[in-house]
């Protein structure tokens, strides 16, 4: 098969590009590296990844690493097949790249602590995160919330009308917090825009398809 | 009609619009946000950044922030004055798009960490981490030696041209070197030295060092 993802389930880098291959309906291999024995270090894969992370992405010749950029390629080589995930119009896919940026630059540095307390620990060891930890963390995400809650008041979608790679960035950290635990589920849906926003994404087909499709680890 | 750059030259981020912007060949006007004072914080300015941060560009009527979104978009709007920029084939701008994750994910967490535990806390009168420093600058010179890596096979980072993924360091590295006194994590590594002696040397990022001034 011509589209290779090194990577895994439980990684939402990895989700994030699996996401946008059922999006575009493109057919793929998914090839396990398992994070909990420190395959992603491994000498393997560290020449597809020097910076020792999945996912790592083949498609024919092509090889590459980072999720959005793999991502963005994926978005314009199969520009023609499945979901329109970025505009061919200029002024809309610039629209578009400022809120994948924000996702980038803003919920991801706000996020990654969140998800590895509640989250990676219980996938990778069977152990539970940190709730002061957690606690701590919440006032920041939530302040970033309101900003969010004010951009979808005006616009159905983060970089527009139509759903594209901003609003998709966002999905695999989405769907882990909100059913990781109550709290951050009332974050989410205590705005009621981003509510509205986050029941609509993680309700697109490809959303279900991606998680229901592998076997997908929810830990104990 | 010149596109409007509200930010400050001494900023990270304002700094790479303007070199992106210069490479392109666009006129713009550059409009002062008086970061000491927090006006980036101030509800005019927060209408046009609603995360309270520079720079945002205006373009007409046309509005953008996030110094990388708004890179790219000159980059499209003008691929015809340097196509080399962000690349002409698909695998091209692939790479390009990497590498500026890259920067934008390995690189710039930890330089902004350094900068903001060595100078910016010190200036507000906090006191630093700094363990946080030391591990970001253990961290950096891992960076560093898969760049040098990377360097050894190509004479840019995405390939065989200055794009914007090289562009993208700019600021970064002019801060390691100066105010945070890191310069010895580029200079004692052959590659990554012979790159940022020839992309810092390029007139536009020049011409951002005078604007300093």
């Amino acid at each position: 098969m011509a589209i290779k993802v090194y990577g895994s389930m439980i990684s939402t880098a990895t989700l994030r590009v699996l996401l946008c291959l059922a999006e575009k309906d493109l057919d793929y291999e998914l090839i396990f590296i398992d994070l909990a024995t420190g395959e992603h270090k491994s000498p393997h894969m560290l020449s597809n990844n020097p910076f020792g992370q999945i996912p790592a992405f083949e498609d024919g010749d092509i090889k590459l690493i980072e999720s959005r950029a793999i991502m963005q390629y994926i978005v314009r080589k199969y520009a023609d097949k499945g979901t329109e995930l970025m505009s061919s119009d200029p002024k809309k896919m610039a629209e578009q790249s400022v809120w994948m940026e924000v996702e980038s630059q803003k919920f991801e540095p706000a996020t990654t602590k969140l998800i590895w307390e509640l989250c990676m620990k219980r996938f990778l060891f069977g152990k539970k995160g940190d709730d002061a930890v957690v606690a701590e963390l919440l006032p920041a995400l939530g302040r970033l919330l309101d900003v969010y809650e004010a951009r979808l008041s005006e616009s159905k979608y983060l970089g527009g009308d139509g759903f594209s790679l901003a609003d998709l960035y966002h999905v695999p950290v989405i769907k882990f917090l909100t059913e990781a635990e109550t709290k951050m589920k009332k974050l989410f849906h205590a705005r009621p825009h981003v509510s509205a926003w986050v029941t609509d994404v993680l309700s697109r087909p490809a959303c279900l398809k991606v998680f229901c499709k592998h076997a997908y680890c929810k830990g104990g | 009609m010149v596109v409007k750059v509200y930010g400050s030259i001494r900023a990270a981020c304002p700094q790479r619009v303007l070199a992106c912007l210069l490479e392109f060949g666009v006129d713009f006007e550059l409009i002062n946000v008086d970061l000491d004072s927090n006006e980036h914080k101030q509800p005019e300015f927060l209408q046009k950044q609603p995360f309270g941060q520079v720079p945002v560009i205006e373009d007409g009527d046309f509005r953008l922030f996030e110094s990388r979104a708004i890179m790219r978009y000159y980059a499209r709007k003008y691929a015809d004055r340097n196509p080399k920029l962000y690349g002409t084939t698909l695998d091209e701008k692939a790479l390009v798009d990497q590498w500026l994750e890259v920067e934008a994910h390995h690189f710039n967490d930890m330089v902004y960490t350094i900068v903001l535990q060595k100078l910016v806390i010190p200036k507000m009168g906090g006191k630093p981490d700094l363990a946080l420093v030391q591990n970001c600058e253990k961290k950096l010179e891992k960076v560093f030696d898969i760049y040098e890596q990377q360097l050894s096979k190509n004479r840019y980072l995405a390939g065989d041209c200055f794009t914007l993924a090289d562009l993208s360091h700019l600021p970064g590295i002019r801060y390691l070197i100066n105010e945070a006194e890191l310069g010895h994590m580029v200079k004692e590594k052959k590659n990554v030295n012979s790159w940022w002696c020839d992309i810092s040397n390029r007139v536009a990022w020049k011409k951002v060092m005078q604007l300093m001034e």
